[in-house]
């Protein structure tokens, strides 16, 4: 492990990755949408030769009794075995529920997903939304891949029908959800004094540190999250951020 | 009276269109996707591996493992919690049993190859759809096998024997519009050694009689034939260019 670490050092030092590229160079990103009939809505996203796939399944549920006319949101990521030999078989890792989490704040925080336009009846019925990714091949960077995996699925989903107050997964109506805006997280990694965007999985295992930030398009920050046991400075944070949002305004322009 | 024009129009041997694909999973050592009418099935092959836990290793031979799984948005109705359930067990096992005749893992005493079978959206023949692209994967990874194993739901609706059947034909009784709702349905799913027409996998779900069972046996050997010839091609496709 070490002399992984001193082998990409060395290529960081002289702005080249394992795979050639510069530091905040992202690999090739693509949206596929629909992909599962089963869900209410779906995507998958590649990003270089990693892939995910995210799907929306709602039902009707009751509501919280302090929140009655707000709908639910639960995101839920599956680091399945097939996608790499590094994922077990068994309850979800530290490493999945951290991926789900991190995927879940953004859109909730961000209020993209108003709860309550996900109301039937005050006190009795709402909608219950809940937004699972999958990766299929894990080849670095799954954290960004999801959010945007989980984006494009929200904003393609159509409700189902209602018969006799439950859904009705026969009929798939003309209404969609509606996202008021579109949060996007992009993780800047640390490694030695060098960060780094879209990392391999190799360039993960050696990582000091990463920041999670989730922006929406005017640029405002909805969630945060370090990662990795180095510290930061102030001054990486704010250069971390920046690269955040640039990244970010790309990514938002491949969605539709 | 009797089911005469199938819901979707296909003819009763047809199966509903497919697409296959290997080397799906980079990070696996070999991998397949099989699409077939709107039941996708992902499979991906590690090892072989050390076995873990070691008390299930053999040093005999390698162990093949399935694991079989529905993504949690991928089911007809309402979503489907991760983790293991009874049903995705028994479709592991039964699974393991139609692909072990095929394998040869005697080289790799005390290893592993496990299988991961995920499906992203079904409509019926979910364990067929795994299985087929399962051989495929295993064929991807180098490992050895003396065939492949392809695999088909043939079923018995309302007097007719057909192929590749679908949720709405499972469930005749719900989804047909003739008044008697008590019309027998058998679900069969197969699998088979394309070479031979040696059965590796059998279940029945539903009524049948013997004579209807044997049509429906040999129509599914007609048919894995027919699925066969899609693996081959999959897997010859990675090679070529």
């Amino acid at each position: 492990m070490e002399l992984l670490k001193e082998h990409i050092l060395r290529g960081l030092d002289k702005n080249v990755r394992l795979d050639g590229r510069k530091l905040t160079d992202y690999r090739p990103v693509s949206i596929d949408y629909d992909i599962s009939r089963s869900a209410e809505g779906s995507a998958r996203v590649r990003v270089g030769q990693t892939e995910i796939l995210s799907g929306v399944k709602m039902s009707i549920a009751e509501p919280y009794p302090d929140t009655p006319d707000k709908g639910n949101l639960m995101v839920n990521a599956e680091l399945i075995p097939l996608s790499s030999p590094e994922f077990e078989v068994g309850p979800p890792s530290d490493w999945s529920i951290e991926v789900a989490r991190i995927t879940d704040r953004g859109i909730r925080e961000s209020g993209a997903l108003e709860p309550k336009t996900l109301c039937i009846t005050p006190g009795k019925a709402v909608w219950s939304v809940m937004v699972d990714v999958i990766p299929v091949n894990d080849a670095g960077n799954l954290l960004d891949a999801a959010g945007l995996a989980a984006v494009a699925a929200l904003s393609h989903a159509n409700f189902p029908g209602v018969k006799d107050g439950k859904a009705d997964y026969e009929t798939r109506t003309e209404k969609r959800l509606t996202l008021s805006s579109t949060p996007i997280p992009v993780t800047v990694w640390k490694i030695g004094r060098h960060l780094l965007v879209d990392p391999l999985p190799e360039e993960e295992m050696v990582v000091d540190a990463r920041l999670t930030i989730t922006t929406t398009a005017d640029g405002t920050i909805v969630a945060l999250q370090k990662g990795g046991e180095a510290s930061l400075t102030v001054s990486e944070v704010d250069e971390m951020v920046g690269i955040a949002q640039d990244v970010a305004g790309k990514m938002r322009s491949l969605l539709r | 009276m009797a089911y005469t024009k199938r819901f979707d129009g296909r003819a009763i041997d047809e199966t509903r269109p497919m697409v296959a694909k290997v080397g799906v999973v980079p990070r696996a050592d070999g991998s397949a996707m099989l699409k077939i009418g709107g039941t996708t099935a992902i499979v991906a092959v590690y090892g072989p591996r050390e076995m873990h836990p070691k008390f299930m290793q053999n040093p005999r031979g390698g162990v093949l493992r399935c694991h079989y799984n529905m993504m949690p948005f991928s089911g007809h109705g309402e979503r489907v919690r991760p983790g293991q359930n009874r049903r995705a067990k028994e479709i592991s096992r039964v699974i393991e049993n139609a692909l072990r005749p095929v394998v040869d893992l005697s080289a790799f005493p005390n290893a592993v190859v496990d299988v991961f079978i995920e499906l992203s959206e079904t409509d019926a023949g979910t364990r067929c759809a795994g299985v087929t692209a399962a051989a495929m994967a295993l064929a991807d990874a180098g490992i050895d096998m003396k065939d492949l194993v392809a695999a088909v739901a043939v079923g018995f609706v309302d007097d007719r024997v057909v192929a590749d059947l679908t949720y709405n034909e499972e469930h005749y009784n719900d989804y047909s519009d003739i008044e008697d709702k008590d019309r027998p349905v058998a679900d069969i799913p197969i699998a088979m050694l394309p070479t031979t027409g040696e059965i590796v996998l059998l279940q029945m779900d539903g009524k049948v009689k013997r004579e209807h069972l044997k049509a429906a046996l040999e129509l599914g050997q007609k048919v894995c034939r027919d699925i066969n010839e899609v693996q081959r091609r999959a897997l010859k496709e990675k090679y070529q260019e």
